[in-house]
């Protein structure tokens, strides 16, 4: 009879004969493909980009208004402006109002219970589709203003960037040592010195890579510009230099951006616009990608310190 | 010794240190090139102004979020006296009938969202275990010994330095506007899907999941892209579910004799299970939302179907397709759309924050 406490040492072996062993080694091979498998979308993306994109990329893409049906050349320099206009409106509007929250829920209100539903209040905000946000801007900027205008559309991409930046720099505010604090208050600081003098200069590179992971994401929307800033097929301004508004009234009209020129191109049945498509999205990606690649080296450069 | 302030120092506390001694001294001006002085009355003043201004704001956010639901709820109301429930169970969109039903929409939300979302998550899941099991790692270090130069100070560091590029490179993917994958899914992946598919019901046409052709944009296509969209999302909270598993597990089961396999799906996933669901339903939550993919790649038809291949329509298209050109009464119809859109995504995303908090919460029991 044998003891039922042994155990026979072959099947403790690590080797291809054992099943269990076989199973684990084809388990960690399956995996590892479709990490591969999952990271294809990306590279077939930007070849595609590189190749299709790249090879319309010229000066007078990039300075020129996009062209009729049928016509040849043209550009999409009105869209750039047009995105950057917006981005600046929606950082204007929602980097300060971000900030200061961020600072009441780490700071002021820590711990109560006021910043925690300010907190999911953000949370909840991040869970919010881009379309939403401008079905909200439509409602209570398009509706009251009489028409679609960049300052809509700011506001439709200022309600996305809003909790990016709030809960990033309340991570950011978080991460400030205690000591440096109690050093600023032990100088007879008081707490709006603490913050502004010690706090938030310290946690500024985590701010900062919030902010600009928030701006490469708003630079990309599309679905809250469709309805909020329209398109146009015009420079933002009629006087030379036609790229900056000179008039509150400038803005107050159809606005081009990248990415709604890229919807729109995409179905068009002629070949000049959707070539252009793709030139304006390898000019997104890029700029994207180059935001977020910088946001990220930010963000783990300040976590080393 | 310090002196103490008599004016700071409670009477009582005055009347113990006089006991035992202790003069107290008024206090002393601090030096003039000192940083260290009290505040002056502007800057008390200063201080309770910002501090207000700050938890003021701070509730704007909270505000915001509310007005949100009520200036969508405010616009949509005359289409919801008007329609009531029936806008929700009509199947025919005509503006120019003044026909509203979202039926097709919601049940296309649905569909190309639970597809997406199937294919995104065995992908997700397998990226979030690769990531945080260490396989990359134990690889390159493997091959590093193979060469001889595991210990060498340079190499040591690549393994980590590996890691660290691959898990960037798949937080890369969400960062790609999905405006960008929509032109790419037309241009690749829908040439790409149309062969299989016309084999596949040109074999199996009887099954209902491949009962039409695929005649372009259609249900398949929209929802490999949307599974591509919310992957970064599940493979990243998985992999923080994963990580939070305490050390001690893992080594009491290889302590055990299980093999690495066995100790992921025996022991580490389902110690985990809470924050994956939790990361799951999240992705869900994105998915219902996206748009632009959907736009693009879906078809824009108000119909149903059971078959992966027909086109078919979701409630953001359907806000994306027809705001810009609405008269006002297609206007409040699309605005009761939103509002069902938008219960829809927040109970959603209230769940998912919810368990994985709550998941968060039992793993540090654990610990």
């Amino acid at each position: 009879m044998t003891d039922p406490e042994a155990v026979d040492l072959r099947d403790l072996e690590r080797s291809l004969r054992q099943p269990r062993s076989l199973f684990s080694y084809a388990m960690s091979l399956l995996t590892g493909l479709m990490t591969v498998a999952a990271l294809f979308p990306l590279f077939s993306v930007l070849y595609l980009l590189i190749v299709r994109g790249g090879r319309q990329l010229s000066l007078a893409v990039l300075t020129e208004l996009p062209p009729a049906a049928l016509m040849p050349g043209g550009g999409f320099g009105n869209a750039i402006v047009g995105t950057t206009v917006m981005i600046a409106i929606a950082t204007a509007l929602s980097v300060p109002i971000g900030i200061m929250a961020a600072v009441f829920v780490a700071e002021f209100g820590a711990g109560t219970k006021a910043a925690s539903v300010v907190r999911f209040a953000a949370k909840v905000l991040t869970g919010l589709p881009s379309i939403l946000a401008g079905v909200f801007a439509y409602a209570s900027v398009v509706i009251v203003t009489g028409g679609f205008s960049a300052p809509a559309g700011g506001v439709a991409l200022a309600v996305l960037m809003l909790p990016i930046v709030l809960l990033t720099a309340e991570e950011a505010i978080k991460r400030v040592p205690a000591r440096v604090r109690e050093a600023a208050i032990g100088m007879g600081a008081t707490p709006t010195q603490v913050v502004l003098g010690v706090v938030l200069p310290t946690a500024l590179p985590g701010i900062l890579t919030g902010v600009m992971l928030s701006i490469a994401r708003a630079a990309g929307e599309t679905a809250p510009l469709l309805f909020t800033a329209l398109f146009s097929d015009y420079w933002i301004s009629r006087s030379a230099p036609a790229f900056l508004p000179k008039t509150p009234g400038d803005l107050m009209k159809p606005t081009a951006s990248l990415a709604v020129l890229i919807y729109n191109f995409s179905s068009s049945p002629f070949d000049n616009q959707i070539e252009l498509a793709w030139a304006a999205a390898l000019v997104l990606v890029v700029v994207v990608l180059m935001i977020n690649l910088a946001g990220q080296i930010l963000s783990r450069r300040s976590a080393r310190r | 010794m310090t002196p103490l302030e008599p004016g700071r120092v409670a009477p009582g506390l005055q009347r113990a240190v006089r006991a035992r001694g202790i003069e107290l001294v008024p206090p002393v001006p601090p030096a003039d090139d000192s940083l260290s002085r009290p505040p002056s009355a502007v800057d008390i003043w200063a201080d309770r102004v910002f501090r207000h201004g700050a938890r003021v704001i701070a509730w704007g956010t909270v505000a915001l979020a509310l007005h949100i639901v009520w200036s969508i709820a405010i616009v949509a109301a005359p289409s919801v006296r008007e329609h009531g429930f029936a806008l929700v169970t009509h199947s025919t969109w005509d503006a120019n009938r003044g026909e509203f039903g979202i039926l097709p929409a919601i049940v296309g939300t649905l569909y190309t969202s639970a597809l997406g979302l199937t294919i995104g998550t065995m992908f997700g899941v397998a990226v979030a275990i690769f990531l945080s099991e260490g396989f990359l790692s134990s690889g390159v270090e493997a091959l590093l010994r193979v060469l001889r130069v595991a210990e060498h100070p340079f190499w040591v560091r690549l393994p980590g330095a590996i890691e660290d590029a691959l898990r960037a490179t798949v937080e890369l993917l969400a960062a790609v506007p999905s405006v960008v994958y929509g032109l790419w899914g037309i241009f690749v992946v829908i040439p790409l899907v149309r062969p299989v598919a016309d084999w596949l019901h040109g074999h199996l046409g009887w099954i209902p999941i491949f009962g039409t052709t695929l005649s372009g944009p259609g249900i398949l296509p929209a929802s490999l892209v949307l599974a591509i969209m919310v992957l970064p999302t599940i493979s990243a909270i998985s992999r923080d579910a994963l990580s939070e598993v305490p050390p001690k597990l893992r080594e009491a089961s290889f302590g055990l004799g299980a093999t690495r396999w066995e100790t992921i799906l025996g022991v580490i996933v389902p110690t985990a299970s809470t924050g994956i669901f939790g990361a799951v339903i999240l992705g869900f939550g994105r998915a219902l939302g996206e748009t632009m993919a959907l736009a693009m790649l879906a078809g824009n038809a108000n119909v149903m179907s059971w078959s992966m291949f027909s086109p078919a329509n979701t409630l953001a298209a359907l806000l994306a397709n027809h705001f810009p050109e609405a008269g006002k009464v297609e206007v409040g119809a699309l605005m009761y759309a939103a509002l069902v859109l938008l219960g829809i995504t927040l109970l959603v995303n209230v769940i998912g924050t919810t368990i994985v908090q709550r998941a968060d919460a039992r793993l540090k029991g654990l610990r």
